[in-house]
């Protein structure tokens, strides 16, 4: 099973990225093979809705789980829909979150951040 | 005539200027395209208040039984307001620009246009001026459309039309000043305040428009601002000081043209360079 991490390189002591959508690199750990592959993410450069366009992609890179610092509401709802876990990361490299994944320590995540853009402020 | 007050940033002076203009003119309009925080109208207090109809964009729903998935729609949307989840196009209502881009691409036709609500125009009236102010809903991507709508029902009459723009340089302040006579450049007298007015004075060049500056807050000493116009030729219309009392009328949503005479007199003089100007202008480029 494939479990994405947004990173801040495309190394193997990589730390995680404080953001989800305009993370630099997004790390795809197939737990099946213990192969990592680094993935550009295009959605950082976007004018917009880069939440959005980065859970996108980690639809179409075919993870099951997403194990980030935080994330968006936009970028929540599509993860959601997809059907793939959320999990909270704890501290900042992303090695330890994969270890921390497969001894079942995370914990999910809920705190849904609004967004920057205050949309749909009601 | 349209006369667009603008400004590089929020603060100098937009509203005082178009507000007070407007109060003094014989028989004028005052038109807010301020549309994501209008705030003219809390000067005017206008009467008989009415609200238009509800300005709407069109945007896309999706057919899941025409649909296949292809996901032309999705990859070709330029505002990311398209997820493909679960093979079927996911849509966020608040990034959509309303292009209309995935109705015209679908080749299974499962794309169809319904009309949104981005806002409303409010009309009222103070003694003499006729006021036009328009408010975007919340969260809306763009006000662009409503500052169509304002400008587009402005009646062909004699009255000194004075349109309040947004603050910046971006799409909303082109659309707001694409039909004005004259744009007036409303500066601070601070570095930060000229950096904006060089962007606001590189827009009214790039469309053409004649334009000159009034230099607010006036105080004793160096005034960058005014630097800027003499290095850069524009006319200078006039100067507003840095005043307690007139801070404080205006705070307090006063019109200060209406509430002392020496404030009158500042305005009408204004008004008066104003107008002559766009008489130079309409001479020049008839």
């Amino acid at each position: 099973m494939k479990i994405a991490l947004p990173v801040e390189n495309n190394m193997a002591d990589s730390n995680i990225s404080p953001s989800f959508g305009r993370a630099p690199y997004f790390l795809i750990y197939d737990s099946d093979t213990d192969e990592s592959i680094y993935v550009n993410n295009t959605a950082a450069a976007s004018q917009g809705g880069a939440g959005i366009k980065a859970a996108q992609a980690v639809i179409d890179l075919g993870a099951q789980a997403l194990i980030t610092p935080r994330c968006g509401e936009n970028a929540a709802q599509v993860i959601k829909i997809a059907g793939i876990e959320m999990y909270k990361s704890q501290g900042l490299s992303a090695a330890a979150n994969i270890a921390a994944y497969k001894a079942n320590t995370l914990s999910p995540l809920d705190d849904i951040h609004p967004g920057f853009h205050n949309h749909g402020n009601k | 005539m349209k006369i667009a007050v603008l400004s590089g940033k929020g603060g100098t002076g937009k509203t005082l200027v178009s507000v007070n203009l407007a109060a003094v003119a014989e028989s004028s309009r005052y038109i807010d395209c301020d549309v994501e925080e209008p705030n003219g109208h809390l000067f005017f207090k206008p009467q008989e208040l009415q609200t238009h109809n509800e300005v709407t964009v069109m945007i896309p729903s999706f057919d899941a039984d025409k649909c296949n998935g292809c996901r032309i729609c999705t990859d070709f949307c330029k505002f990311n307001a398209l997820a493909l989840v679960n093979d079927k196009p996911l849509l966020f209502p608040q990034i959509c620009h309303s292009c209309g881009g995935c109705s015209l691409l679908c080749p299974e036709k499962a794309v169809t246009l319904h009309p949104k609500p981005i806002g409303v125009i409010q009309e009222g009236v103070y003694r003499q001026v006729h006021v036009l102010t328009g408010i975007q809903n919340p969260g809306e991507p763009s006000g662009v459309p409503i500052i169509q709508r304002l400008l587009s029902i402005i009646p062909a009459d004699n009255r000194i039309n004075f349109i309040d723009c947004p603050p910046g340089s971006a799409c909303v302040v082109i659309e707001s000043i694409r039909d004005a006579d004259y744009c007036i450049l409303v500066a601070e007298p601070t570095l930060f305040g000229v950096h904006n007015l060089s962007m606001v004075h590189q827009l009214v060049r790039v469309f053409n428009k004649p334009f000159g500056a009034i230099l607010n807050k006036n105080l004793d000493g160096e005034n960058p601002a005014e630097y800027y116009c003499m290095e850069q030729r524009i006319p200078v219309l006039g100067r507003i000081p840095f005043n307690i009392e007139l801070g404080r009328l205006n705070s307090d949503g006063q019109i200060a043209a209406h509430e002392k005479p020496e404030f009158h007199k500042l305005f009408t003089q204004l008004l008066n360079r104003v107008v002559q100007e766009v008489g130079h202008e309409t001479i020049i480029n008839p």
